[in-house]
Formats: structure tokens, sequence, C-alpha cells
């Protein structure tokens, strides 16, 4: 349910390495306790995000929440697919429902990120 | 208040035992979900959605001076009720603002029975009480528990369970004293809160759940499913009605929630009229309209409303509107940006996402 290649925040997104870049999204467990995603405001390409700071926001039908940049860099690419179908985080959160992808920084910050063992823990779930 | 103790309503064990998410709601520890908003919204457009709303307040004024008193409390007219009619109205201070907004029945020639909001019932009878005369005012709200049916299958899965005959039991009437899945002193009224066709079912506090699973079980093959507060609030706002605290308090009047059509000036005295013939004559401040979003942004409860850069109001509720399929909002705004069509927009997170103002409500069902 959680792979094993991802990285994860205390803020319940992830982070791939793919080519040097870092792809982001949110958590099946965030997805889940968001329940209904209606709509992802993502930000634009070339913007700078910083570690563990807002750089897009996330709307159920009943609440807005704020997407943490799980690393420093800058925006190259965001997942456009989310303006027509924003449900998609919520079928396929580490999959097609990804975020946005990253230039990073400094690929060394995602050591402060959780593994998967450490992730699940928090949560209270199974791997 | 204090949360430390909420309050649960009789059918607490099963919302625990149906998977719900249980939120903190008017100091009451209520199902905000099941399955989730946007499928439980559907089920009851298509099927049928049974709700919890023992949380809701009960207060039942009779005597003598029970239709004066009552006349007195509301801005809407109860003198036209015969036995079994009831009205939804607001209640009003002298300031014309609003207490609270409910539903009263006549039940006999003397006896009438109020259906409050929970975060205010406590506040609503000692308001009812002080202002009732040659009547006695009861709290009946810890005798009774109180389930919504809603749905175009409501009625034919409510027959299944109960020998009433729903066909003649009309929009806004209420038989009391009656017989639901085996529990007598029971309530049926035609009422809801969903824009669809439905019942309320008032039983005694303990009978609830018995009465829930003999619904659940005579509704299941029609699809009837449990619906949560989260989308009974987007069932609501679809259907335009007011959801006290938000979109209504004590500082808005009926005149300027679109509840004119409550507020029947050619009765005799009630409280708050003198404010309310000033703002008919004078006109009022600011108005509640309705908008839908013309950009993929949706507008929630304290947003800005704006008309260029300049500030004319704010949103009093605001959702993505499951079966509309669009974002959609009401808010107070001053009076000459009240026309259909008028755009207006919202200032979402220091940015103005275009909307225009619509007709209410979002969403009528076909007859």
């Amino acid at each position: 349910m959680y792979p094993k290649d991802l990285r994860y925040s205390s803020e319940h997104e992830w982070a791939k390495v793919e080519g040097g870049r870092v792809r982001v999204g949110i958590t099946k467990f965030a997805a889940d306790k968001l329940s209904d995603i209606v709509f992802v405001e993502l930000p634009q390409i070339g913007a700078q995000v910083e570690f563990m700071q807002p750089c897009g926001v996330i709307e159920s039908v009943k609440a807005v929440s704020d997407i943490y940049s799980p690393v420093t860099g800058r925006v190259v690419e965001v997942n456009t697919a989310l303006g027509d179908t924003p449900e998609v985080v919520n079928s396929d959160p580490h999959g097609r429902g990804w975020i946005l992808l990253v230039e990073p920084k400094d690929l060394k910050e995602l050591d402060k990120l959780m593994t998967v063992e450490q992730y699940v823990k928090a949560i209270g779930e199974e791997a | 208040m204090a949360v430390d103790q909420l309050k649960r309503t009789s059918l607490y064990a099963i919302h625990v035992r149906s998977g719900a998410r249980l939120v903190e709601f008017g100091g009451w520890e209520m199902p905000v979900q099941y399955a989730g908003i946007v499928e439980e919204h559907r089920a009851v457009r298509i099927a049928a959605g049974l709700f919890d709303v023992s949380h809701m307040g009960q207060v039942e004024v009779e005597g003598p001076g029970a239709l004066d008193s009552v006349q007195r409390l509301i801005t809407n007219d109860a003198a036209r009720l015969t036995t079994g009619g009831g009205l939804y109205s607001p209640m009003c201070l002298p300031t014309g603002g609003i207490v609270d907004d409910l539903t009263v029945f006549r039940l006999g020639e003397q006896r009438f029975f109020f259906v409050v909001n929970a975060s205010t019932a406590e506040a609503d009878f000692a308001w009812i009480r002080e202002h009732t005369t040659n009547a006695t005012a009861r709290n009946r709200s810890a005798e009774f528990g109180l389930l919504a049916l809603q749905g175009p299958k409501a009625a034919a899965i409510l027959g299944r369970v109960t020998r009433i005959n729903l066909g003649d039991l009309t929009y806004f009437h209420m038989r009391d004293g009656v017989e639901v899945a085996g529990v007598r002193g029971c309530f049926i009224s035609r009422t809801g809160y969903t824009g669809e066709d439905g019942f309320e079912v008032g039983c005694p506090w303990d009978a609830a759940p018995r009465i829930w699973d003999a619904l659940m079980e005579a509704g299941g093959a029609d699809g009837l499913v449990p619906i949560g507060l989260g989308a009974r609030d987007t069932l609501r706002l679809e259907a335009a009605y007011m959801l006290y605290g938000n979109d209504i308090d004590e500082t808005t009047t009926p005149l300027e929630a679109p509840l004119g059509w409550t507020v029947k000036l050619d009765k005799d005295e009630f409280i708050g009229r003198d404010v309310l013939v000033a703002q008919k004559q004078t006109g009022v401040p600011r108005k509640l309209v309705g908008f839908e979003m013309l950009e993929r942004a949706i507008p929630r409860h304290g947003y800005d409303l704006l008309s260029g850069t300049a500030k004319i109001g704010h949103v009093t509720s605001g959702t993505f509107g499951p079966w509309v399929n669009k974002s959609i909002g009401m808010g107070y705004v001053t009076p000459e940006h009240t026309r259909p069509g008028n755009r207006i927009a919202v200032e979402i997170r220091g940015r103005p996402a275009q909307a225009a103002v619509v007709k209410l409500p979002f969403y009528k069902r076909s007859a």
C-alpha cells in the first residue's frame, strides 16, 4: 500500500527520486482522511519551493488543506490532469495522483524524511 | 462551550459500528460521514438516505394562550394552521436579528410543537418560555430521538414500517401519536433539509436504534444508506436552505436573508416587527445571494466577496456541490449586486476568483 521507494513527510506528502528530480504527492493516508478531493491548486512551473513550506492547496468537499513541499528546489512540472480530474488523488495517490515534479537543490534533503517503515508506524498502519 | 463532555444520541453505537467518522457539532458527537460525502449526497438525490438528527430540540407550548404566544414569537403566521399543519419560520429578537430558524406544527387547538436547531436549543427554550403567556412551554428535547429519511424512495421505505397512510401526509404536515416499526409514541412529519421528498420521524429517545435498524432493513434493497452531517450540509446548500450560525444569526434579519416570504407583517404584533417594517420601507443594507464560481475554485465561509477591488460582503456558505457539479456559495452583498448574472469575485487565498450571482436554489427536484 505504501511503496518502499518513497520518502514520507510528517505532513503526509511523499517524495520519489526520478533521475535526479523529485516527484511529489500526498499519501494514501492523507487522501483517505481528506476524502472527496474536488480541487487541487498547483504551483506555477518555475516557482521556488522550500522544504516543508506550503506549495499548493488541496480541497475536499469539506475542507481546505495546504500541500507542503518535502524538498527545496524549483518546480519543473505540475500534474495539470488534476485540473479536470482531482479525484485521481483519491483513487491513485501514489501514482497518477502525483502533484508536482521538483528540480531539487540538494537530494540529501530527503534524508530528513521518513522511510516507509517509519511512516506506517507514525500513522499506525501496515505497510 | 465546554467540549470535554460531548453529548451523544442513542444512535451513537450504530454510527461507530457503521464506520462513521465522528465530529463535534453544537456540543454533540455526531457522524460527519460514513462512505463519503459525495457518495452519500448522490444516494439521497437518487434513492434515499437516513440521518440521525436526534441532536435537534423540541419545545411544546400548550394552553389557552398557546396560539397568541407562538404568534408573538415567530414572524410567520401560525393562525392559518389547522391541526397537523406546520410551517417554517425565523424567531426574531426585537432588533429583527434571528434567534433561530425552526419549524412549528399545530398538534391541537391549543398545542404547538417547535423543532429547533441543536446548537440553539437551550437558548430557544429560554426565549420561548420567557415569551409564552397563559400557556406552558416544555423543553422535550431529551425525550425524543429524531431521524430524517430523505430521497425519492423515502415514502416507499417508510411505508413498509408504519401503517400510517403516507399519501395523506402532505408537505409540512405532522402526525403524532403514531406507531413506527412497532414503536409507539412516534411522530412523522413530511419535511426535510435536502431538497428531496422525505420525512422526519420522532420517537422516544431510546427507541431510535430500533427504528433506524428497521428502516435500514426495509430500505437496503432500494439503496438506502446512512448520511452524515457533511452531506447534510452539501444537500441543504444545493437546495439553498439556511444554516443557522452561518447564513443567518442574531445580526441578520429575515429580510436580509431570502426569508421575506416567512415575514407576515399583516398579522398582529410579533417580536421584531417594528424593525422589519422599517427595513421593508427603507430597504435592507445587504441581501443574501447565491453565486456560482466561473472558475475552478471553492468559496468557503468567511471569504470576502468583491466587486472589482471593493469588498461588497462575505461568503456565509460555500462548497463544491456534488450533484450540481459546480462550486457554489451564498453570501451577503450590498443591494446593488444582487441581480442574477451580476459578476462578482470571491477572494480566495489572496486572489480574486470570478463568480456570477444566480437565482436560488441551486437545485430543485423535478416534480
